[in-house]
Formats: C-alpha cells, sequence, structure tokens
C-alpha cells in the first residue's frame, strides 16, 4: 500500500508529490496543495461541487484518483483570474444572482465554462439539462440558467 | 466517504493487466475511468487489494474497422462517442445512448467499456448494445474470446467475464441498410440512472424484431420477434402475444410490480414509436 510518485500540472505549475493510491484528486488538491476553492459535497459524483478541469475538460475530482492522474493537467477555479471567458461568468453570476452561499459555486463555474466554450447555440432547455449534475440548494438554478445565458448572448 | 487502502499498478499493456490480475494478491480490480468504481471505494461498497489501471494503454483507446463492425477500444470515453470521435456504425444511435450517460462530466471519464464490464442494469449501454447486437471482445490467459452483449449479464453485476479476463473492444455491427432503431429510458432526472429502458431494432432484410427491456433486477429481457415485412404501428402489432413479454417482465422481478411492469413496457413502446419515426 505504498505511496505512489506523480508528476502532473495544477494551475500551470508543475507539481511532483507521494500520494497514496486511494486519495481522490479533491483530497489531493485541498489537503496536499491547500487548493481549497475545490469543494466536496456529496463524495460520490452527484452534486458536482468538486467539478473541475482535468486535460481541459470538466471531471468529478472526488472520484477520480490522484495517483490516475499523473501526467495530467489539473485546473482549478484558483486559476481563472485572468480568464476572459470566466471573467464574463463571474459578471454575469453576480449579475444573475446565481450564488447564495457559494459551496456549489466552484463547481458550476467549470460546468458553465464547459457549456459556454463547448456549446455556443445553447438553449434555456439544453443549458438546463447540462447542468443537471451539479446541484445547488439555494438558487432554484434560475438565476444560474441566466448568467450562462447572458454569457452566450454576450459571447462574440 | 473515503476509499479504504488499496494498492495500484498501472498496466503497461494489456499481457501485462492480464497477468497482474491472475497474480494471486488477494482482490484484484480493474479500473477503466473510475466513475462507477470510484463512488464504489468511497462509499466501500468495494474494498480492493490492488487496482489495476487500463485506462491509458493504447490498446483500450484505439478504434478500428473490422469486417461488417467497428471495434471500439474498451477505455472509449463517453464524451468520446457522443462527440463522434468514434465512426458510428448504426448512424446515430451510439451517440444518442452516450449522450444520456449521466453528466458530461462523468462522461468525460466513463468508459464504455468500464461501463459492460460493471454489469448495472441500469445502465444503457448493456441494453443499447445488445439491441444492436454487438460483441465483446475478451483477453484472458488463454487468449481471445468474444460473448455478445445480449448474453453478457448473468444478473445485476454478473456477467460471465472470467476472473483473469479483460474486456478490450467492443464490436459495433454495422447495420444494414433499412435498420431501424429506438431508444428510450425513463428516468427521474436528468442523468439519473434509468428506472426503465427500451430499446428497439427492426432489420427487414432478416425480418426481426429485437425488442429489449432493461432497469430491470437482472439482466436485460432480450426478445427476438419475427416481423415480416415493414414495422407496423404500435408494438402490440408487431407482437403476436404480447403476454410474452409480460411473462419476461414477471421473471425479471415484476410479477408483484405492476408500477416497474408498465413503466418497462412503456419504455419499450416508446422506443418502438422512435424506430417507426
Amino acid at each position: 500500500m505504498s505511496s505512489k510518485s506523480i508528476t502532473l500540472r495544477v494551475n500551470g505549475e508543475a507539481i511532483a508529490a507521494a500520494v497514496a493510491p486511494r486519495q481522490h484528486l479533491a483530497d489531493f488538491l485541498r489537503e496536499s496543495l491547500h487548493l481549497t476553492g475545490t469543494h466536496l459535497g456529496c463524495e460520490h459524483g452527484v452534486c458536482g461541487a468538486c467539478t473541475v478541469m482535468i486535460d481541459g475538460a470538466p471531471a468529478r475530482s472526488c472520484i477520480t484518483l490522484a495517483v490516475v492522474c499523473d501526467g495530467a493537467e489539473i485546473r482549478t477555479v484558483e486559476s481563472f483570474d485572468d480568464d476572459p471567458v470566466m471573467a464574463q461568468l463571474r459578471a454575469a453570476f453576480t449579475a444573475e444572482h446565481a450564488l447564495q452561499c457559494g459551496f456549489c459555486t466552484p463547481g458550476m463555474l467549470a460546468t458553465a465554462y464547459d457549456i459556454v466554450t463547448r456549446l455556443p447555440d445553447a438553449d434555456e432547455a439544453r443549458i438546463r439539462r447540462e447542468l443537471s449534475g451539479n446541484l445547488c440548494r439555494c438558487t432554484g438554478y434560475v438565476g444560474i440558467v441566466r448568467a450562462i445565458s447572458r454569457v452566450l448572448r454576450e459571447r462574440p | 466517504m473515503k476509499a479504504a487502502r488499496f494498492d495500484y499498478a498501472r498496466a503497461r499493456s494489456l499481457a501485462h493487466a492480464v497477468e497482474l490480475l491472475g497474480s494471486g494478491d488477494g482482490f484484484v480490480k480493474l479500473l477503466a475511468g473510475g466513475q462507477t468504481l470510484g463512488p464504489m471505494l468511497n462509499l466501500r461498497l468495494v474494498q480492493p487489494d490492488l487496482l489495476v489501471d487500463v485506462s491509458k494503454l493504447v490498446e483500450t483507446n484505439l478504434w478500428s474497422e473490422q469486417e461488417g463492425a467497428i471495434l471500439i477500444g474498451a477505455c472509449t470515453t463517453h464524451a468520446a462517442i457522443e462527440d463522434g470521435k468514434v465512426p458510428d456504425p448504426t448512424g446515430g444511435m451510439l451517440a444518442l445512448v452516450a449522450s444520456g450517460i449521466a453528466y458530461r462530466a462523468v462522461r468525460n471519464r466513463g468508459t464504455i467499456g468500464g461501463s459492460l464490464a460493471h454489469a448495472d442494469p441500469a445502465a444503457d449501454w448493456l441494453s443499447a448494445l445488445a439491441a444492436l447486437g454487438a460483441e465483446i471482445v475478451l483477453l484472458g490467459p488463454a487468449g481471445e474470446r468474444r460473448v455478445k452483449i445480449a448474453e453478457l449479464a448473468k444478473g445485476a453485476f454478473a456477467t460471465s467475464i472470467g476472473d483473469n479476463e479483460i474486456l478490450r473492444a467492443v464490436a459495433v455491427p454495422c447495420l444494414p441498410k433499412g435498420t431501424r432503431w429506438g431508444y428510450y429510458k425513463f428516468c427521474r432526472k436528468a442523468g439519473d440512472f434509468a428506472e426503465a429502458i427500451g430499446a428497439v431494432l427492426h432489420d427487414p432484410r432478416r425480418g426481426m424484431l429485437r425488442v429489449v427491456m432493461g432497469a430491470t433486477n437482472g439482466a436485460p429481457i432480450v426478445l427476438d420477434i419475427a416481423v415480416p415485412g415493414g414495422l407496423p404501428e404500435t408494438l402490440e402489432a408487431a407482437v403476436p402475444d404480447m403476454a410474452i413479454v409480460e411473462r419476461a417482465l414477471d421473471d425479471h422481478g415484476f410479477a408483484d410490480d405492476p408500477y416497474g411492469k408498465a413503466v418497462h413496457l412503456v419504455a419499450a413502446r416508446r422506443a418502438f414509436a422512435e424506430a417507426r419515426h
């Protein structure tokens, strides 16, 4: 049960670490790298709060083992400060009241980012379907859907 | 919600993975995308001694054309199939089924082979690929063999895959011209596991209608019915004796469950209607 050596890039930084095989990526990010922007809700892949970008695609960090991410490129919510799409999403989330307690927001933003960049023609129904893997217990989703619609409308 | 301790090895090749499976080091499980195994580990429903990671192997990530079929590597993700990165010999059924599995963040890592090997009755591929007449290619110490997906599941979470065998690829047949298919799943919530699955394939050349009812309490129900000529209006008109369908549902745990039976019949009817469309 020895720990395994991995090298990966997290938010642009090269990281070499020894991880226990059973440690999932979210715990590695939060407890080893102190990147606590990634939230853990259900810890079995249902709530979406832990969604991060692995090699450019959204994935659940709670059901992805850290050891499997050897060689991967990870982006968490902390790395999007200067990203123009995320800047638009942040402004739209504020304007549309797309969060209250904020617990689901890192995962919501990861999924929202994926919707905006992968599905530029998504209508409200499609946005709702794509968001079905991210649970929010505050907003009732109306504000989140509006925020994503707004960014899709405003995008060139 | 933390997995129990286990060891991890990344297979260097399929042969290496077969070797590790047979190494006798306690309970060994294969790891592909981990989108079902991950939750099961966290919930401690499964407590392996060793995980053998086959997700990065070239052999499990490629596709190729074979005589009358497309061979899809077992670790091809649902998202890759949804996005058409693998040729779809069915005229869209693979992409449709893939796009309805869980959520995009899960589809980005979850794999077609992992889903089949796990054999959750409520998962999509088991029923959809049974309807299509697809096969899996297994590699074991004795070499390769093929199993029809319609005969793969022996019950809920139980398959005919041997302890030391690896599901290497899925062979999806190229559908003959004029073949029609339909797929319908009933979920409480988008992306949830299915409560009932209906899958229908009609091959007018052979005059055969295959009706699959999935998300039962065990293996999917697969019924082959002779339907000469075109597809009639309704499932009831196509199936001369609906009692066969009802009996099959009774045998799969719905004898005392009129709701479950009704939902499965509705799913089959809707899949049939899709095929007629």
